[in-house]
């Protein structure tokens, strides 16, 4: 049987975009071998370890078990969407590493998406809560501590920025 | 790259139905949690499949006209824990569809794989059991309704007849009014982990709280489907408010379930477990209810 091909029209990071999908890939592979988008990790590749968690829509996604045609008309957001004119990181990359959260990196593109997520609520989560939150994303250099303290630093400056 | 051999997108459910007529061998893939794992895995290798992921009609949670609480089959498990009706009418679906995975795939998976997949330790499946949830799956011939105590058939078996597709699962007013509920799931992690038990029980009680009006229990992996425990619901029926009633309710779970050694857990403990999450989940349920559980026996 010959391939099949899709062609999608999605906004990554901002921008328009428009390809034509292997019906196979993935969102991983589209993200990573079209859009050069390497933040977006392969890492388990079904679904447990969230190195390759982007933003669809507003809600985080593990990229490897998404069918790459499923991101037609879909808002995608990666790591690379968070930088900023002048190529400067934003507060949470920031935090990350004041904190000390990223030892190997591999899981940290995956976590600070979602850590976007939440972020994105404008509201305070409990500690608890952002515990739960950030439970889809393995990190084997055991940096659980320090994410979690990033992600509540940000959370909290973020919120008194607003008062 | 996965290995799929065609992927046939439906735009409607009625589009579904065709392309399943028209793809015999195609399976369906809703979000895909555990269809793309088991084809990387290659059990699944070489598929054609029908997705019916973008068909948004099968999306919400709404309550139709005779006031059944209506859960459109793609709904994700992180929609249904945010709807304000399943807060206000099932909470307790809420919070065991929040204990399945981690967020990630709480946001992709749905209620209608979750149930399709004919798993016995889906999250959703044994509250949707204790809460005789009908399920609703369009055909060829028309639409049909099953109870979802009938939709499972066995280990990875389920009531869709070729062509079909779940579209909805409904919990009739008569179901949820006056009930109060809690699901225990027992595993080994607090995400990312699948159950080795879990036990969704929900009681009714009487006006003046003293009694068990009725009260319903069903287990995930205490057999081979999700499955109720008829005679500890009989033992609690009209019985007192009381920890002799939570014991002898408890108890009774032995009578029905079936649990089996495996990797995870062994029998023995299974059934321990029951047990006891029968006992802490039927408490918790009283208290939930307004009740008081009275110490002395009566």
């Amino acid at each position: 049987m010959s391939r099949q091909y899709k062609q999608i029209c999605c906004t990554i990071n901002g921008k328009k975009r428009e390809a034509m999908v292997d019906v196979r890939a993935s969102l991983t592979d589209l993200l990573r071998n079209d859009f050069r988008l390497t933040s977006v990790k392969k890492g388990c590749e079904v679904g447990e370890c969230g190195a390759c968690n982007v933003l669809i829509n507003g809600e985080c996604f593990n990229s490897c078990i998404y069918l790459a045609v499923w991101a037609d008309g879909k808002d995608i957001l990666t790591l690379e969407g968070l930088e900023g004119p002048n190529g400067e990181i934003s507060d949470i990359q920031q935090a990350f590493i004041d904190e000390a959260a990223v030892q190997c990196g591999f899981c940290t593109p995956g976590a600070i998406m979602s850590a976007v997520e939440i972020l994105n609520e404008e509201r305070e989560l409990s500690d608890e809560e952002i515990r739960i939150r950030m439970s889809g994303h393995l990190c084997r250099c055991t940096g659980y501590e320090n994410i979690f303290r990033a992600v509540k630093k940000t959370m909290l400056k973020r919120l008194e920025a607003k008062k | 790259m996965y290995d799929i051999k065609a992927l046939y997108e439906a735009e409607s459910t009625q589009d579904a139905i065709r392309l399943l007529q028209e793809h015999p061998q195609a399976q369906i893939i809703a979000g895909g949690s555990d269809v793309l794992v088991q084809i990387r895995e290659g059990r699944r290798a070489g598929v054609e499949l029908v997705s019916i992921y973008g068909i948004d009609d099968l999306r919400g949670v709404c309550l139709d006209e005779t006031g059944a609480v209506r859960i459109g089959s793609l709904t994700s498990f992180s929609h249904i824990a945010a709807s304000p009706i399943i807060q206000e009418k099932i909470p307790v679906l809420g919070e065991a569809v929040s204990l399945v995975g981690g967020p990630q795939i709480r946001n992709i998976g749905t209620i209608g794989g979750n149930t399709c997949n004919g798993v016995t330790s889906a999250d959703s499946a044994s509250t949707l059991m204790a809460w005789d949830a009908v399920v609703e799956i369009e055909g060829p011939e028309g639409t049909r309704r099953v109870p979802i105590r009938e939709f499972y058939i066995n280990a990875g078996v389920v009531d869709l007849r070729p062509a079909e597709v779940q579209t909805a699962i409904i919990i009739p007013k008569e179901s949820y009014e006056g009930y109060f509920g809690n699901y225990i799931k027992y595993a080994m992690r607090e995400a990312m982990d699948i159950a080795t038990l879990g036990c969704s029980v929900n009681v009714a009680l009487s006006p003046d709280k003293k009694e068990i009006r009725d009260a319903r229990i069903a287990f995930g992996v205490a057999g081979p489907v999700p499955m109720r425990a008829p005679s500890a619901e009989k033992a609690a029926k009209g019985r007192p408010v009381s920890a002799e009633t939570a014991e002898i309710f408890s108890r009774a779970v032995l009578e029905d379930i079936r649990p089996r050694d495996s990797w995870r857990a062994a029998k023995a403990f299974r059934e321990h477990i029951a047990v006891e999450t029968a006992k802490r989940a039927f408490e918790k349920s009283i208290l939930l209810g307004g009740g008081v559980i009275s110490e002395q026996a009566v």
